[in-house]
């Protein structure tokens, strides 16, 4: 079984995210990049399956440019296979749905039998492209899981389903799998691994190697489009409450009812 | 062209959730400006004709399949979608719409918006507002195709009081296909207590690392977050520490929450913890440390211990709410 992993590239979670032109969006040449935290529990996932003899190669997508192969490196030295990073003039500015027909374009050019997400990309905080590339490929999908078992042909997949209740989803192979956090615990790259990252292949694949029809991908086919950024309104100052415990909780009491109106 | 606005109305056993009537009496007014009907759709046995209180002029009902799967969702949606021709289609931010609309655009080849804070109309075309990079950033967004789908993070906008009137109850015919069902829920547990989801809920009380064991998590947080009717949350320190369950974690890798009344006791305020919960109307602090990053966004503090401003709170809240 080959297993795919989709995998982003974004500001740590740390970085502070600066707006300096409400047109051009966010300024990242002052970030810290790292892999998506959610595609850390999906490429885990997948080298599990590898340490467990069930998987035979485990295979990176990214759709990026060439900076984003810091972070391919990365999953590499953990211990992935190969990469396939797609990157095409052709491709830039597309939205979701062109980043999904790239990459399921290239799940299938590989034959991949479960491709692992992230739960979302955490810059753009979408959660589209798993469930695009799944019908795209006219597969089934479990989003968000934090449990899977595996079958013959077949898994059993577990996922939060609200209020604390959960829900198990079976789905034949292939299948779409999105990573929530307690799935697993992300290891990091030995010095061994890192070392035998840098002979690992990068594949480089653009429109016409992945059979694209270029009018559905790019910036002309994308469909959604974002202006007008800001960074978020800043709070009005807060009020500190002065007085011992009982003071001030019966203040805060009141100010929640007659001023703030929540209680 | 599509005209007017379909809003996907959920319900749980036929219990209308809260998001349907904010979303429809949002539509209401955006209708107003966009032109157009609104429709509702509702999937299963749910009292369909009440959502014209609300403002649905027809509701699109489709029963008797297991809408609880993803391939029949997207089947239902596609079907009121050709049955309505809506310019917008609105759904909650909620788990079934996460997994059924992007299959829905990638199907219809359509363009779509997740997670609005706010919606508007500007140039007669929706334009929805959304929070990006974890809040850290806000952008307007147009999505060009027709119709255009755009899921919102409930509690954005208020709901009003329900209001007169009855709609127009249409059946809504939906052939599954093959694959449909290829994913299949094979089993439900139902959450020990019946709160509110996080995502969902109006008024949460979340503790940190401060509360510094389970126990104390179940005898301080818990309690004053019944008293309030709040759903409980946690940090990931508390949630990694195993104080609470990976399900109540609030943040960058939890859940993002969008309440009227946050109150956060004995966490710090990092950054992956804001991200979760910055658009909360109100929030409270509750810390010994005055510097803790947490009364920067905080709208009241209290600098003090938490195992003795909670109870006395849990105490005071008894008493004010009776
Ligand atoms: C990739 C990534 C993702 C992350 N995702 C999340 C996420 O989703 N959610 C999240 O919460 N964090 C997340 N974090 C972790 C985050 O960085 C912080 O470590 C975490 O939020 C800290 O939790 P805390 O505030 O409970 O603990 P601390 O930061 O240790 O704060 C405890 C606070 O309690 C106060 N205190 C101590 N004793 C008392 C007392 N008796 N009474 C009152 N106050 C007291 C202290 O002054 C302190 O401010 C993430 C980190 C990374 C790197
Ligand atoms: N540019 C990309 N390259 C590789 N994988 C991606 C890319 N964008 C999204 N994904 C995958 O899709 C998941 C959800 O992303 P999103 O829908 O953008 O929130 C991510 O966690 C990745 O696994």
């Amino acid at each position: 079984m080959k297993v795919g992993v989709c995998l982003k590239q974004v500001p740590a979670t740390d970085s502070r995210i600066q707006v300096k032109d409400p047109a051009a969006g966010v300024d990242t040449s002052d970030v810290k990049w790292e892999i998506n935290p959610y595609d850390e529990f999906a490429l885990e996932e997948a080298l599990k399956l590898k340490d467990d003899k069930k998987a035979s190669e485990v295979v990176i997508f990214t759709f990026g440019d060439k900076a984003a192969e810091a972070k391919i490196r990365d999953g590499l030295a953990r211990g992935a296979d190969r990469a396939v990073r797609i990157d095409d003039p052709a491709l830039q500015g597309s939205d979701a749905l062109g980043i999904a027909r790239a990459l399921a374009a290239a799940a299938k050019k590989e034959g991949v039998d479960i491709l692992f997400c992230g739960k979302q990309a955490v810059d753009d905080d979408q959660a589209q492209v798993p469930a695009m590339v799944a019908e795209l490929l006219g597969w089934p999908q479990v989003l968000a899981v934090d449990h899977i078992d595996y079958g013959d042909g077949s898994l059993r997949a577990r996922r939060p389903a609200g209020g604390g209740a959960t829900e198990v989803v079976e789905a034949p192979l292939p299948v779409v799998i999105s990573c929530d956090k307690g799935l697993n615990e992300p290891r990091y790259a030995s010095l061994r691994g890192i070392m035998m990252a840098k002979k690992k292949k990068i594949a480089v694949l653009g429109v016409g190697d992945l059979g694209l029809d270029p009018s559905q991908v790019g910036a002309a086919a994308a469909m959604v489009a974002e202006s007008n950024w800001s960074e978020p309104p800043p709070r009005p100052p807060g009020r500190i409450l002065e007085g011992d415990t009982p003071q001030v909780v019966a203040e805060l009491v009141r100010l929640l009812r007659e001023e703030a109106k929540v209680i | 062209m599509g005209n007017g606005i379909l809003v996907l109305c959920e319900h749980e056993a036929g219990q209308f959730k809260k998001t349907a009537f904010e979303l429809l009496s949002k539509a209401r007014e955006l209708a107003a400006e966009l032109g157009g009907p609104v429709h509702a759709l509702v999937l299963g046995d749910a009292p369909a004709a009440e959502l014209g209180a609300w403002g649905a002029a027809r509701v699109y009902q489709a029963t008797g399949l297991p809408f609880e799967n993803t391939g029949p969702k997207v089947r239902a949606l596609q079907a009121a979608v050709a049955a309505a021709a809506p310019a917008v289609v609105l759904a909650p931010a909620s788990l079934g719409a996460k997994d059924a609309f992007p299959r829905l655009a990638a199907r219809l080849g359509l363009g779509m918006a997740s997670e609005a804070t706010d919606l508007r109309v500007e140039g007669g075309a929706l334009v929805a507002r959304r929070p990006m990079y974890a809040g850290k950033a806000f952008a307007d967004v147009r999505v060009k195709s027709d119709p255009a789908l755009v899921t919102v993070r409930p509690n954005s906008f208020p709901v009003p009081a329900k209001g007169e009137g009855s709609a127009e109850v249409v059946p809504l015919a939906v052939e599954l296909q093959d694959g449909d069902l290829a994913a299949k829920v094979v089993e439900r547990q139902a959450a020990s207590s019946n709160v509110v989801d996080l995502t969902e809920a109006d008024r949460i009380v979340s503790g940190g690392r401060a509360l510094k064991s389970k126990e104390n998590f179940d005898k301080v947080i818990r309690p004053l977050a019944a008293v309030l009717g709040a759903t409980p949350g946690a940090s990931r320190a508390a949630v990694d520490a195993g104080y609470a369950p990976h399900s109540e974690q609030v943040g960058q890798t939890g859940k993002v929450v969008n309440p009227s009344l946050y109150i956060a006791c004995g966490i710090s305020g990092a950054i992956q913890h804001l991200a979760g919960m910055r658009t909360s109307r109100i929030i409270v602090a509750i810390n010994t440390d005055p510097e803790a990053p947490i009364f920067q966004h905080a709208t009241y503090g209290i600098v003090g211990d938490l195992f003795e401003v909670c109870p006395a709170l849990t105490e005071a809240l008894g008493s004010a709410m009776k």
